[in-house]
């Protein structure tokens, strides 16, 4: 009889342990699982970041153009003919491009129908003829077809980024300019182009004539100062601490402090650029120097800690044997240390700089969120750089910028993972393990 | 343009210097370079450097006082009436004229003639400083060219002038973080001046716009930070809530689970993510996150704001899983692979292993790394800037609209900036604690880390 029990119990306690185990197995299991998606659940973040920037930007890249039969009427642009080029630069161009769209869409327009018509194409499109005709004045008096871009309107309307649906409250375009695109759509007068604009232009208040080579060229004038600041003095300061400084309380309070710089907010650099380099210096506003002298400061830290990573690296092998052959110790490391270290420290100062190109909040206390239509000629003029151009569209309310801020954000992407890619070419081509 | 071609100019001098330098070494040693104390080369730098280096010191200082030197004396030149205005309309002014200088048409004839004197000294001093820095070039140049004889001891003067440039560089450093305490000390002791500091500190309301009349209804405002405080933590808590459990358990998959081909995918996807400008986070909070977040809570009949601290918070919390992940990943392959194979040994699975041997090792560095994420939280400026608000309300619901103390540091010295305003001043008092939460918050957590890891080492 107690032989029974005793095996009973021992079959019960064999139960109760398997089913722990399953139980712990399937603890085990779900701690996996719950790591596993958390890392998944990141990586799709980032798809969703780079998704919405890619489904909202690409068109950016675009730019819808009608095609319109102009007529450079000689009796709008010089009723006296005498070719003076101020009376050329000063022609009522839009009137034409008016003229044209009228008799291709509404011959019997009244004023508040072409109104309408000049709405759909942007104000560009005159540009383009008095260009046109300052270029060449033989031109008046003859018929073209041009492409002219349409206003940002029509552009978000025929690349589907706005409702179109006719009858529909509050459309960007009247029902009556949403016949006309189907029209021209019919006869295949619109087409979505290669935007040149978006590339070779500066800012604008009108979305389809914003660009951002003004924002591209004031980024590198500030990236070019930065560099030219924080890369001599870094590797300065990296190769005095790691090969020359005694250690006593100044070096460790030196490195201390560059640890402590690395991670204080940017937006304090910020203040520090307005408070002294604005208000003490008065280096001009807004403009690269400024700029570029406070990114210059923000990765000071960055690139003297990949310094003395870098130097750290280089066996001391190669310095005995330096010494060795009599080099003095300013020989021994302008010789033969810092050209081994060289790839690591280029490597960390590039990885600065892609820091210092998405840099924001600093620059924004400097004054770089004017509004600059022209293309900065000089680290002195005014301009935006990259991330500001994103900043101050994406506060823009006109739809069409939504488009615009994504199209360059993939820009400014775009150009970091190329620093990036060089960043780990570098250090793929020229690493060495001793 | 003008000052690059000078300092073009100066190099090209130095690197004649050098030149002349090498080949007197030569000279001087008459066909026997083994008789020099040092290498020719080092004499021609000796002699590049007393070309140069005094030449662009003299530059240097000319640039840094050029612009308020020229300010200072077309001011002077103003007439009576416009010297009395105000500082900032003086600026304004001096920007006119600057226009005109540069050749932009200007209706006053004062602004015309104010210009006309700033070309004129603009020129003087320009040519003053080409005349000085040449001089002084040549000067330099000669005098080291007739000191070269072959007992000259080139190469520990060159080493010795380098040396200095090194510990120079060393202390640029020092000169930020003076440069930023000072900087911020000085015009936060001004906004103190004006606001009490137990009032800044303790008060409950914020709302710093100042009337530009003084007999306008409300012409003080109220500079309390607890609002902006608590809205700033409001933000990092909800970061704080989406990065920490996200952040480490990528880590603990990745340090403890993952076969190398996940690692090799989910590495530098963290990575990118930690690239990636946080203005782009920004707007992405903006158009996808905060427009969900509004559905969703309005599908459960809730009333969530356009700009709520959840949208903000929870793309903050985005951003900041790379770092939470990396430095966990850090201290979690720290622990000594010997305590695993205690646990393993007494049966225990994985995850009780990670969850009560590892992590417990671990815990001080995973501490550290939080309070860095968090110091990173409260400094974050631009995706708060695009996607919270801008109105300081006391609150702890995530729902609604609060402010931080960087969106407000931007938002007051963003635009027209008067230097004598509260509203202006008070940027640098809201920067002087930000500064202060988060150096301490990184002393503590820099302390914590070496602390732990001295443990194991």
């Amino acid at each position: 009889m107690t032989e029974m029990t005793e095996i009973t119990s021992a079959v019960r306690t064999a139960e109760t342990v398997a089913a722990r185990l399953n139980r712990r197995y399937a603890a085990e299991r779900r701690f996996r699982l719950l790591g596993l998606a958390s890392i998944v659940l990141s990586a799709g973040f980032l798809v969703l970041l780079l998704g919405t920037v890619i489904a909202k930007g690409w068109t950016g890249f675009l730019q819808t153009q009608i095609a319109v039969e102009v007529a450079f009427d000689p009796q709008v642009i010089d009723p006296d003919g005498n070719r003076a080029p101020e009376v050329l630069d000063t022609a009522d161009y839009p009137a034409l491009v008016r003229n044209a769209l009228a008799a291709r869409l509404a011959p019997d327009a009244d004023r508040g129908t072409r109104r309408d018509l000049s709405a759909m194409v942007s104000t560009m499109g005159a540009e383009q003829m008095r260009r046109m005709v300052a270029a060449n004045p033989s031109v008046i008096g003859g018929r073209a077809t041009l492409w002219l871009p349409a206003s940002d309107k029509l552009d978000m309307v025929y690349k589907g980024q706005a409702p179109r649906e006719v009858g529909a409250d509050g459309n960007a375009l009247s029902d009556r300019q949403l016949g006309w695109l189907a029209e021209l759509e019919k006869t295949g007068q619109i087409r979505k182009a290669f935007n040149v604009q978006f590339f070779t232009g500066g800012d604008s208040r009108a979305p389809e004539q914003a660009g951002i080579w003004g924002a591209v060229v004031g980024s590198f004038f500030s990236l070019a100062v930065t560099l030219l600041i924080s890369f001599p003095l870094g590797v300065a300061t990296a190769v005095y601490l790691e090969e020359f400084a005694p250690k006593n309380r100044w070096t460790d309070l030196i490195e201390v402090n560059i640890n402590n710089l690395a991670a204080v907010p940017s937006v304090v650099f910020g203040l520090l650029g307005l408070a002294v380099f604005l208000n003490v210096f008065h280096l001009p506003r807004s403009s690269p120097v400024a700029g570029g002298l406070v990114l210059a400061l923000i990765c000071l830290p960055t690139i003297i800690i990949a310094g003395r990573a870098a130097l750290k690296a280089v066996p001391p092998s190669i310095r005995q044997a330096a010494a060795g052959l009599g080099a003095s110790p300013l020989q021994i490391v302008a010789h033969h240390v810092l050209p081994l270290a060289m790839p690591g420290m280029l490597t960390g100062t590039i990885l600065g700089m892609a820091r210092a190109l998405g840099e924001t909040a600093p620059l924004l206390m400097i004054g770089m969120v004017a509004f600059i239509v022209d293309i900065p000629k000089s680290p002195l003029d005014p301009s935006a750089v990259l991330p500001v151009q994103i900043y101050l569209w994406a506060g823009s309310s006109e739809r069409a910028f939504v488009e615009k801020t994504s199209a360059a954000i993939m820009v400014l992407l775009l150009f970091l993972v190329a620093m990036n890619m060089a960043a780990i070419m570098l250090r793929k081509k020229f690493e060495r393990r001793w | 343009m003008q000052t690059v071609t000078l300092a073009a100019l100066l190099l090209l001098l130095s690197s004649l210097a050098f030149q002349m330098g090498r080949k007197r070494a030569f000279a001087v040693a008459s066909g026997h370079p083994g008789t020099l104390h040092s290498l020719p080369g080092y004499y021609g730098w000796w002699v590049a450097l007393w070309c140069g280096l005094p030449a662009f010191a003299i530059l240097a200082v000319w640039l840094m006082f050029e612009p308020s030197l020229i300010r200072a004396l077309v001011i002077a030149d103003l007439p009576e009436a416009m010297r009395q205005l105000p500082a900032e309309r003086i600026d304004v002014i001096i920007n006119e004229v600057r226009n005109a200088a540069q050749g932009h048409a200007t209706a006053n004839p004062d602004f015309a003639a104010a210009a006309e004197h700033y070309n004129r000294l603009q020129q003087t001093g320009f040519a003053a400083a080409v005349a000085v820095t040449v001089t002084l070039a040549l000067a330099g140049a000669t005098f080291a060219y007739r000191r070269v004889h072959a007992e000259l001891r080139a190469r520990p003067r060159v080493e010795r002038i380098i040396n200095v440039f090194l510990v120079a560089s060393s202390t640029v450093a020092i000169f930020t973080t003076v440069g930023i305490v000072l900087s911020l000390l000085f015009e936060a002791m001004r906004f103190f001046h004006m606001v009490d500091f137990v009032d800044f500190l303790f008060g409950l309301s914020w709302s710093p716009q100042m009337s530009t009349r003084s007999d306008q209804v409300g012409s003080t405002g109220a500079f309390g930070m607890v609002p902006l405080l608590t809205g700033t933590m409001l933000i990092s808590a909800i970061s704080m809530v989406v990065a920490l459990p996200l952040g480490l358990f990528s880590a603990i998959y990745m340090s403890e689970y993952a076969q190398p081909r996940i690692r090799a995918i989910a590495k530098p996807a963290l990575e990118i993510l930690a690239g990636i400008p946080t203005v782009v986070f920004g707007f992405f909070a903006v158009v996808t996150v905060a427009p969900v977040i509004r559905s969703i809570g309005g599908a459960f009949g809730l009333n969530v704001a356009a700009e709520s601290a959840l949208a903000a918070g929870f793309v903050m919390g985005i951003t900041l899983i790379p770092l939470i992940s990396s430095l966990s990943d850090d201290v979690i392959t720290a622990v000594p692979q010997s305590l695993r194979e205690g646990a393993f040994g007494l049966g225990a699975t994985r995850s009780e292993t990670i969850v009560q041997v590892v992590l417990p090792a671990a815990l001080p560095g995973i501490v550290g790394g939080v309070l860095l994420a968090v110091s990173r939280a409260i400094g974050e400026t631009m995706i708060v800037v695009m996607a919270a608000g801008l109105s300081a309300k006391l609150t702890a619901n995530p729902l609604e609209a609060v402010t931080t103390v960087t969106v407000q540091i931007v938002t007051l010295l963003v635009g027209d900036t008067e230097f004598d305003s509260p509203k202006t001043l008070a940027a640098f008092a809201l920067g002087l604690m930000l500064f202060a939460i988060t150096l301490g918050l990184n002393v503590i957590a820099l302390h914590i880390v070496q602390k732990y890891r001295e443990k194991y080492d």
